[in-house]
């Protein structure tokens, strides 16, 4: 009898949660020194970038699965069970992003062109910028729960997805520059490297969009 | 004469038993939520439970004693063969406590308050007969376990949503907790204060007037809340605890809070189950001494404490244990939470006491946790859990009734 008030509460979500994005944010910040490494032509420091993106992204998978078993459709909460398996679903394809566009890279031992390799890794921090700021945000859950989606967190809360929305923005203006440049210079290329670079253009891009969905899907919680 | 004092004897070891078990396991589920907010360490929960329960059990069990020792069990139809009621009493002490270490020994929910409960009327009706069951009454006491849940809910659930209007949803939450805290603790205090002087305390002969009264349980509550506010004024931020979780130091606040909550859930828990044990003990050693039903003779004050003090043994052998295992998975319920809970419990069980009816301390403690849930202040509630629980009030009931038929026969047989 002394274990039934402990079992009422069911395992929370929420930390496991945040404990989630923050590994799909290490994930994606190894990026930088990822795509540093293989502008330089550094394949083995790249390499070992890669290695720890692997790692992370396998990491947050096993936490994704571990989350969805403890949250059975016998659980109470404050906020219906599917829009946080939603949230937590965006969060890991942060990590799977990161992981297709790097394993890409690898695959084909990818070359950045030299005119555009600044323009290209500025893109990229603005991108885990955006992972960064989906962490801040996501963090802001368990005061969300304490305050019950009510009141001045809410606000706070609603500021930072809007930040985030900011961000994203600003990598979808830095995404169409880049590949005007990319256009620019294509004819001097190799043109299955040139296709090549616009998909990794485009699912670097992704990150951002994926972070920016993990604000829409805070959003939703809100509005609860 | 030599038959007396096996009675007792049995009657008191048997009472032992039962205070003991509750000690080892009922006050632990009352005490664990202080320690799973972190609002007390172990230590500190075992020695307030060991005073409040004692002096909950010593002021204010009467009532409840009272009904179990007399309230259930018609004995008009046995007025001539009063040993009868001596061999139920026991048969129903022992069937609760055996039925209780089986439960608890394989996890199940169960509360001591219907074991014992079913025990005497299964006894009563069966041993005795339909006729020796105050139906009526049992018919209030099964009722109040349906209402007690709903109301510790009703109130943990306005509580609750008081503490996120005024405090939680604020742009200064620690501002608004340092500012209405204070308060909080007035009312916890006020309100256990009055309902023990209003209905507890004529059992130790200390018979006052409303006005008195009043005055008395505002004066108490005021010092307690004074008491509160200063060491609550000294509460400093901590800036790097308060990057990672903004609510942290106003959690902080909270836990003095819940220290006077937690006093309060012993107090209440002492008052109400303390009665399961010395109930029928006290209707056996008054019948043994006597020969006779003696239905006006006064509840003795050192049956109380030897309920009281068996429980505090019981929390300070086994209690502990269970209140470390049982605390650290509640970690869900912070001090803000809790003290939501705990005091709607409280205040249900300790209004309960002082009518009479004896309720179940862990399921009303069960129906505040959900009104809490029910405010969007708990993150996960596992609806199966508290499914069983209902389960396990309805199981209860026969079981002990059961247990108490055969210890009942066993005892009329075996016993002089």
């Amino acid at each position: 009898m002394a274990n039934m008030l402990a079992n009422i509460f069911g395992s929370s979500p929420v930390k496991p949660l945040e404990k989630h994005i923050g590994i799909a944010y290490r994930c994606a910040k190894q990026l930088r020194p990822f795509f540093s490494a293989v502008i330089k032509n550094d394949w083995k420091k790249a390499l070992a970038a890669r290695d720890l993106i692997e790692r992370y992204e396998h990491e947050a998978d096993n936490l994704k699965k571990k989350i969805r078993l403890q949250l059975p459709k016998s659980l109470f909460m404050p906020v219906p069970r599917e829009d946080l398996l939603e949230l937590l679903l965006v969060q890991d394809k942060i990590a799977n992003r990161t992981r297709d566009v790097s394993g890409l890279v690898v695959g084909r031992r990818m070359q950045i062109p030299e005119t555009i390799a600044g323009q290209f890794l500025e893109f990229v921090d603005r991108n885990v910028d955006a992972a960064k700021q989906a962490r801040k945000s996501v963090r802001e859950l368990d005061e969300l729960f304490t305050a019950g989606f009510r009141g001045a967190e809410v606000d706070l809360v609603s500021g930072l997805i809007e930040e985030l929305d900011q961000i994203e923005t600003d990598t979808d203006d830095k995404q169409a520059a880049l590949r005007a440049a990319l256009f620019d210079i294509e004819k001097t290329l190799d043109p299955v490297d040139a296709v090549f670079m616009y998909q990794v253009i485009e699912l670097t891009g992704d990150i951002a969009d994926m972070a920016e969905r993990v604000g829409r899907r805070l959003e939703l919680l809100l509005s609860h | 004469m030599e038959a007396q004092y096996i009675y007792i004897g049995l009657a008191a070891a048997f009472g032992l038993f039962m205070a003991w078990g509750i000690g080892a396991n009922d006050v632990a589920n009352a005490m664990a939520t202080s320690v799973g907010s972190k609002a007390l360490t172990i230590k500190q929960a075992i020695l307030v439970a060991a005073i409040f329960e004692f002096l909950g059990a010593v002021l204010a069990g009467g009532e409840v004693t009272s009904t179990i020792r007399k309230g259930i069990v018609d004995v008009t139809p046995i007025a001539g063969s009063p040993e009868l009621l001596i061999y139920g009493m026991l048969a129903a002490l022992l069937a609760a406590a055996v039925w209780l270490l089986v439960a608890s020994r394989n996890g199940w929910p169960v509360s001591t308050t219907h074991s014992i409960v079913g025990a005497i009327v299964g006894f009563a009706a069966v041993g005795i007969g339909l006729d020796a069951v105050h139906w009526d009454k049992v018919g209030t006491i099964v009722m109040s376990w349906v209402v007690s849940p709903l109301t510790a809910g009703f109130i943990s659930y306005l509580i609750y949503r008081s503490v996120q209007h005024f405090i939680l949803r604020q742009e200064d939450p620690l501002a608004m907790a340092k500012r209405y805290v204070p308060v909080y603790i007035f009312f916890a205090a006020f309100t256990i204060t009055l309902v023990t002087i209003l209905k507890g305390l004529k059992h130790i002969g200390l018979h006052l007037r409303m006005q008195q009264s009043y005055s008395l349980a505002i004066g108490i509550a005021v010092v307690v809340a004074i008491i509160g506010a200063v060491i609550i004024s000294r509460i400093k931020p901590d800036p790097k605890s308060e990057k990672k979780d903004h609510f942290y130091t106003v959690e902080r606040v909270f836990a003095v809070l819940m220290v006077v909550t937690a006093c309060g859930m012993a107090f209440a828990h002492g008052s109400n189950d303390v009665a399961n044990a010395i109930g029928p003990l006290a209707a056996v050693i008054s019948i043994a001494k006597s020969g006779t039903f003696e239905a006006k003779s006064a509840l003795s004050i050192y049956i109380l404490v030897i309920g009281g003090g068996g429980i505090v043994i019981g929390l300070a052998t086994f209690g502990r244990h269970v209140i470390a295992t049982v605390g650290k998975k509640i970690t869900q319920l912070t001090p803000s939470r809790g003290f939501a809970a705990e005091l709607a419990a409280a205040t249900t069980i300790v209004i309960a006491s002082g009518t009479g009816i004896p309720i179940s301390t862990t399921h009303t403690l069960v129906g505040a946790v959900m009104g809490v849930g029910l405010a969007r202040g708990i993150e996960a509630i596992d609806l199966r859990v508290v499914a069983r629980i209902m389960v396990s009030w309805v199981v209860t009931i026969p079981a002990g009734a059961f247990l108490a038929i055969v210890f009942f026969f066993i005892f009329k047989t075996v016993l002089p």
